[in-house]
């Protein structure tokens, strides 16, 4: 993966441009419901976090499907829902919560960086979100985050 | 290097796939006792409610994967393992030899001590071939028993609804899934199955099965006799562990391991529903039988065979469930300690309930009913171990907040 999605918390006005994009990307309506991308309001800090898949190296989305729903495309973890049967494994192995179940199809979906070419980067307008290099420092800054957790080494050599 | 794997479920080929990647120039071998393709037992409910065909239940399609990738497909039950002489011998009397053996032979339904589980009109809901005699038999209106309202029993249940069944569940316990939901979930449960139609009888034993004229006669503990065209049984499974005896390895349910999947053996790892390993919630030693754990055990005996040193950091026990629509989960020790503290929000009109229980500032376990959003964060705050800060005092009164709690807390918002 030679880019990825960076997020700026401090560059977000909590706009929501990023979840309709995304939304009517993937769905061709603007429901934020069905959107890949949330925007998180922490409004008594005055922050707005946009918060989707890292597209993380543990994969643990991937691991986990039974059916082999879920592959790895340069990096990118792509749902295939010809394939996912809905049995929501994934959504609680990912220890991040960006594996969503979908009610309205039946199927689990996750942001799939739109094949190169990101809806919410596109539709930001404070470039809150950009699709940028991964030598961009911000997203170093996420990935860390991403290995935080306790759930990591088990996965990573 | 010669890897053999005994047992081709999820544990067996995630590890097969994982030896490719990190040992190329090996052989593998994987020893499969079913004779099918492999394939995924979390898939056959949706197999038997007709949503995918047989071959939406296998774990690689096409299954040229194997060939390709230079993992021989042996057929055959391990019948012995001889650590002496680094050899399996198969119930065929086939014999094959070993430098690295990862034990990832799974586990299968059982009964309980009740009579007449014998029959044809009995069947577990276990194995691809349990399937296929199900979906004789439970065909439109035929009147089908379920024993059992566990994880299994209630993943089942669904499929059977959909497939036109009568249906009638019997639960020993007093409400659905109990080693899953507290009482509030699980009669949530129950009476949402109810709503749909569907027979739940809890605290209710099944004390003996009669079969004659074609028919079972299904008798219970409350008096009652239950008429049936089929009986599923999910009352548990047990590890597939009898090739080890003889063997001399530690065993206690399963075939016992260390963080990095080894069991007592020199060369033999472990991995899956036949593997005991370290439990998240407890501490102690436990076979928890879920598709998370088998994979990411699989992964790790995989790369300590392969010489890249690895360790698990415990299993977690979570599960999720949709019984006809309503979505239920549940991570961790989902039923608190007595030392804790516990936070609920119930809203019986919406089918929704959260269930959050703390500890030491953490959150050590959940259960959900009727949330779908963000079920992973659950596994995030309590694996990561994350101190909740001042977000432990907000979910202790808005424990639906707790994505937005783990967001802020794993984002360093603050």
């Amino acid at each position: 993966m030679d880019k990825a999605l960076v997020i700026d918390v401090g560059k977000c006005t909590g706009c929501r441009q990023c979840e309709l994009a995304c939304s009517y990307e993937h769905t061709g309506t603007f429901n934020p419901a069905r959107s890949r991308i949330t925007v998180f309001d922490f409004h008594e800090k005055a922050r707005f976090v946009p918060y989707t898949c890292t597209q993380c190296d543990q994969a643990w989305c991937q691991q986990v499907c039974p059916v082999g729903a879920i592959s790895n495309e340069n990096g990118v973890k792509v749902v295939d829902a010809a394939t996912c049967v809905g049995c929501k494994v994934c959504t609680i192995a990912c220890p991040f919560g960006t594996v969503n179940y979908e009610p309205a199809s039946g199927k689990v979906i996750k942001c799939d960086l739109c094949g190169g070419d990101p809806a919410c980067a596109r539709a930001c307008p404070t470039e809150a979100i950009v699709f940028a290099d991964v030598a961009v420092q911000g997203f170093e800054k996420m990935r860390a985050w991403a290995e935080k957790t306790d759930t990591a080494p088990q996965a990573s050599a | 290097m010669h890897h053999l794997i005994i047992g081709a479920g999820p544990a067996g080929v995630r590890a097969a796939e994982a030896l490719r990647a990190y040992d190329p120039q090996a052989k593998i071998t994987l020893i499969d006792g079913e004779g099918e393709a492999p394939y995924s037992r979390m898939a056959i409910p949706y197999f038997l409610s007709g949503k995918i065909g047989e071959q939406g239940t296998w774990l690689h399609r096409p299954l040229e994967f194997y060939a390709e990738n230079g993992i021989d497909l042996v057929r055959g039950r391990a019948a012995k393992v001889d650590a002496g002489t680094k050899t399996v011998t198969l119930e065929d009397g086939q014999s094959l030899s070993y430098d690295k053996l990862l034990l990832a032979s799974g586990a299968r339904a059982v009964n309980p001590p009740v009579e007449g589980l014998e029959g044809d009109l009995v069947h577990h809901c276990w194995t691809i071939d349990d399937a296929r005699a199900i979906e004789k038999l439970a065909g439109k209106g035929a009147r089908v028993t379920l024993m059992g309202a566990g994880f299994i029993g209630s993943i089942i249940l669904e499929a059977l609804v959909m497939r036109g069944a009568d249906l009638t569940v019997v639960e020993i316990e007093d409400r659905m899934v109990p080693r899953m939901l507290d009482e509030t979930a699980g009669n949530m449960l129950k009476a949402w199955c109810e709503k749909k139609g569907v027979k739940v009888l809890t605290s209710t034993r099944i004390g003996g099965v009669y079969e004659g004229g074609g028919e079972l006669n299904i008798a219970l503990s409350n008096g009652e006799t239950l008429k049936a065209d089929l009986l599923v049984v999910a009352a548990g499974v047990t590890p597939n562990i009898e090739c080890m005896d003889g063997t001399g390895v530690e065993k206690r349910t399963g075939v016992v391991v260390n963080a990095r999947m080894e069991t007592s053996l020199p060369d033999v790892w472990a991995a899956g529903d036949c593997a005991e390993g370290c439990d998240f919630s407890t501490g102690d030693l436990s076979t928890l039988a879920i598709q998370p754990v088998a994979v990411e055990q699989a992964v790790i005996a995989a790369k300590n065979m392969a010489g890249i040193e690895a360790e698990y950091h415990c299993a977690l026990p979570m599960n999720v469930l949709e019984t006809l629509g309503l979505v239920t989960t549940s991570f961790g020790k989902h039923d608190g300690l007595e030392e804790g503290a516990r936070a609920t929000l119930l809203d019986a009109d919406e089918w929704r309930y959260i269930r959050l229980e703390f500890n030491d500032g953490k959150l050590i376990g959940a259960q959900t009913v009727g949330h779908v959003s963000m079920a992973g964060c659950l596994r995030g705050l309590i694996q990561g171990r994350m101190p909740l800060g001042p977000w432990e005092d907000v979910l202790k009164t808005q424990p639906h907040r707790v994505a937005e709690a783990y967001v802020d807390l794993s984002r360093g918002v603050s």
